[in-house]
């Protein structure tokens, strides 16, 4: 028993140091780090920001932005919510494909789609700072 | 409200009913004089909108807002004395766009005023427009009421002229209503001293009624709900007993009072817009006095839609919004309070949840 639990702390210590020695501990990060990582998400907010203008989206040219000027309107803080139209609580995405088949009359897009994500990734950037208030209609 | 008001209403929810078809915007708006046999009314139709796909296609939904639009301001009863149609009747400028809503217009059964908006502007400047319509500023009378029609979505010569590369990029810029490199709108020096030497001749207790596209009055700059020399122009009606401003742009309800200037914005028969609160990253100035349209309900094509209908009373304003999926709206000016108000919900307590935007 004792033997077990020293060589698993070697183990662990052992682990440890490699860890360290390839830079990869998991609490620690920079701030080069964090700037990295928001201009990863900055550069899909970018990409989302003109797919809401593109009028190419759907097939009729029309674009998110026509009737959502800076993603107004769309409240993505309130989903998962009741749509009573739709039929059930449903997520932010499932009416970004809403209105891409209604207004746009275009086809809608996989939920996982990069374009999905882009699109929704703006829209709640635009609404950063307001509170989630799920349910809300 | 008067009685023959309630029975146009009356009859135009018989005929929208007859019609089968979900709601239009309507916007009327009447103005009444001391002796009533000088009352009139006219409608006021804008921002349809339309666009062009390819070849004979258009996107069907503004094409429905407009069609329902002068279809049931035919059918008013009594007949408004004319009709005004306030601007962006197209969505990028091109011929086919302006040909097709021209084509929809002339089926008004009314004499038929039209101002220019951004959408029909900046492609070519206004050029074929003009050819269709007319002036691009101008002023008439009838019965006794000053009625002024101005260009205000002008912009800086140097961002019209100079800055883009051609002129379907310059109009794309412009439409977008959130584009950073978009501009201000505004009237500009040259209309100003048009308008100062049109209004001299007016009589100061002559009742005036200016027609734009943009307010004349600072909202959003970010969406251009916004003109940037409002206060020069302002000046120049402030010293008239009755002014009241009605301009488009806005797609909502809006309405204020400045002095002696009633303002009061109309629906668009395409699409409505957010009011500008909805946006969280900046501020806005909206009227306080303004009690919001219903929030739109997407799953209704034409719902915060419509068209509005104008009674000219005293020389001030009652404007109806025919509401396409909604219960009609009236803001009337209140010579009590001396200022433009709804005639149902204007007290706190009296509005209801859809006027709650966030």
């Amino acid at each position: 028993m004792a033997k077990k639990t020293v060589w698993a702390a070697c183990a662990v210590v052992g682990a440890a140091l490699l860890l360290v020695g390839y830079g990869l501990q998991a609490d620690e990060f920079t701030d080069k780090d964090e700037e990295r990582w928001q201009g990863e998400f900055m550069s899909v907010v970018t990409e989302g920001r003109a797919l809401w203008g593109s009028p190419t989206l759907g097939t009729n040219g029309v674009a998110c932005g026509q009737c959502h000027p800076n993603a107004a309107n769309t409240h993505p803080e309130t989903y998962p919510k009741f749509q009573q139209q739709l039929g059930g609580v449903v997520a932010f995405r499932d009416m970004i494909n809403w209105c891409l088949m209604n207004p746009l009359e275009g086809k809608k897009l996989a939920l996982d789609d990069k374009q999905m994500i882009a699109l929704e990734a703006y829209a709640t950037y635009e609404r950063r700072g307001v509170a989630l208030d799920p349910g809300k209609h | 409200m008067t009685k023959t008001n309630l029975n146009r209403r009356d009859f135009l929810k018989g005929a929208a009913s007859v019609a089968a078809v979900s709601a239009i915007p309507l916007s009327t708006v009447e103005l009444a004089f001391a002796d009533p046999s000088q009352n009139f009314t006219f409608a006021y139709i804008s921002d349809s909108h339309i666009q062009h796909i390819k070849g004979s296609r258009f996107v069907n939904n503004w094409d429905r807002g407009l069609i329902r639009a002068v279809a049931e301001t035919n059918l008013l009863q009594p007949k408004p004395d004319f009709v005004m149609f306030g601007g962006d009747l197209a969505q990028l400028g091109t011929k086919p766009e302006l040909d097709h809503g021209a084509e929809m217009l002339a089926k008004l059964n009314y004499k038929t005023y039209c101002l220019l908006g951004e959408h029909d502007y900046y492609l070519d400047l206004g050029e074929y427009w003009s050819e269709l319509f007319g002036p691009h500023w101008y002023s008439f009378d009838h019965k006794g009421v000053h009625f002024v029609v101005l260009n205000s979505i002008l912009t800086f010569d140097e961002w019209t002229f100079d800055r883009w590369p051609t002129a379907e990029q310059r109009m794309l810029e412009m439409a977008g209503l959130d584009n950073p490199n978009g501009s201000p709108f505004m009237v500009g020096e040259k209309q100003r001293a048009w308008l100062a030497k049109d209004l001299s001749g007016v009589a100061k207790g002559t009742p005036l009624v200016v027609f734009s596209h943009s307010p004349i009055q600072k909202i959003y700059k970010g969406w251009n709900f916004w003109t940037d020399d409002a206060e020069q122009v302002q000046a120049l009606l402030q010293p008239f007993d009755d002014v009241t401003v009605i301009y488009g742009h806005v797609h909502q309800i809006q309405y204020n009072q400045i002095g002696n200037i009633s303002f009061h914005a109309v629906m668009a028969t395409a699409w409505p817009w957010p009011y500008p609160r909805a946006y969280a990253q900046a501020e806005s100035h909206m009227p306080k006095i303004t009690v919001p349209m219903n929030r739109a309900d997407p799953f209704f094509e034409r719902d915060a839609t419509g068209w509005q209908f104008i009674n000219l009373k005293t020389g001030r304003v009652d404007m109806e919004y025919n509401l396409n999926n909604n219960t009609n709206r009236t803001v009337a000016y209140n010579p009590e309070t001396g200022r433009p108000e709804d005639t149902k919900y204007q007290a706190e307590d009296d509005r209801i949840n859809p006027q709650i935007h966030y």
